[in-house]
């Protein structure tokens, strides 16, 4: 009996041990994703790989059109999926933006410049 | 989001549309010149700057009042600027102070951006970053801007700064960042929504009405008005430039 218990606790502890270590093999980001909701893109994959192909297509027009209030727009994006603890894309790893391009090891460059906490409340609490 | 569908209506051909469109926009115009809406201010959101349009500035050096700052500070606190005064903060719009030593006369204007016409930061652009939309605002792309300062050194009013260090806490509508040349947008973000810019407004609710905003091709606005009736200069005129931003009782 006491053998059959202590076997049972191995067997419990290596199948315990054997799923983290394969969960450790293929990581996943852990995202907060805001307020979420409907994104402007149904199929999430193709948002995944071509935000920002359709962000930068925009900003163009924008910048030197001044056409405004179209369908993609990096404000949009911060005021859907900044956190709601601390009202930003960015900060740690599981920040919206930063915590996927971490992850992705691709170099983040749109909030050097532009505003990465919604707006809204970033007014507010001023 | 405004897209026609023309196949949804197949009996509309060519000549019918065209007779009851002309219906249409015949019963908009009061009368030659006069619309009922105004075709210059309504732009919709999603519609470009047209060339239509040129945005300006007239300042009344009569009515600006030394020793007010009002306009700077609302431009500091509309474009998230820190208000510094240092060689390498940046500083949108500035107040400069003359004194006639004739007549010993001490006025002030405000020197911002003057949206050239011919702008010379726009001609040196080596990447075209810097750049003239068409209703007349001149802007630089921080996205293909590479910080080399030629623009910084070709403006004859010293408009331009450059970022020198890391900047946080941006206006979600106004982008700044290290590395880029910025000057005054003349609130573009503002206009596109139809509003006047924040120097101006705040110039108006100080009570001096020094600042006087609106299109210089509209012959029916009121700055149009008033450079028609009055003698307004611009600065550096001789550079043949033709500012976006008039003075007058200078």
């Amino acid at each position: 009996m006491k053998m059959a218990m202590r076997l049972t606790a191995i067997l419990v502890s290596i199948f315990i041990a054997t799923s983290v270590y394969a969960s450790d093999k293929s990581p996943v980001p852990h995202l907060d994703i805001g307020k979420g909701g409907q994104c402007v893109e149904e199929d999430h994959a193709l948002m995944r790989k071509t935000h920002m192909n359709l962000l930068k297509h925009q900003r163009d027009e924008t910048m030197r059109k001044g056409i405004r209030g179209q369908k993609y727009s990096l404000a949009e994006c911060v005021e859907c999926h900044a956190s709601q603890k601390t009202n930003s894309v960015l900060g740690s790893n599981e920040a919206f933006c930063q915590g996927c391009h971490a992850y992705a090891a691709v170099k983040l460059d749109c909030f050097e410049c532009h505003a990465n906490k919604r707006k809204v409340t970033a007014e507010v609490s001023k | 989001m405004s897209e026609v569908n023309m196949e949804a209506k197949p009996n509309l051909d060519r000549r019918d549309f065209l007779t009851k469109s002309s219906i249409g926009l015949a019963g908009l115009a009061i009368a030659p010149g006069m619309m009922l809406f105004d075709l210059a201010h309504g732009r919709a959101q999603n519609e470009a700057a047209s060339n239509k349009v040129r945005w300006g500035m007239l300042i009344d050096n009569n009515k600006c009042e030394t020793g007010c700052n009002d306009c700077v500070t609302a431009c500091n606190t509309e474009n998230g600027l820190s208000g510094g005064t240092k060689p390498t903060d940046s500083q949108w719009i500035r107040k400069v102070q003359l004194k006639d030593t004739f007549t010993g006369r001490v006025s002030s204007l405000p020197m911002m951006c003057q949206h050239c016409e011919n702008p010379p930061c726009v001609d040196v652009c080596p990447t075209q970053a810097s750049f003239k939309r068409a209703d007349g605002i001149v802007l630089v792309d921080k996205h293909i801007c590479i910080g080399c300062r030629y623009c910084v050194m070709a403006c004859p009013y010293q408009a331009r700064s450059f970022v020198h260090e890391a900047i946080t806490d941006q206006k979600t509508e106004v982008p700044r960042g290290k590395g880029t040349v910025e000057s005054c947008t003349l609130c573009v973000h503002r206009i596109d929504k139809g509003e006047t810019t924040a120097c101006a407004a705040a110039c108006t609710k100080a009570g001096h009405n020094a600042i006087l905003f609106g299109d210089l091709n509209d012959p029916a606005s009121e700055i149009s008005k008033r450079i028609r009736a009055v003698t307004s200069t611009q600065i550096r005129a001789d550079l043949g430039l033709n500012t976006g931003v008039r003075y007058e009782g200078i």
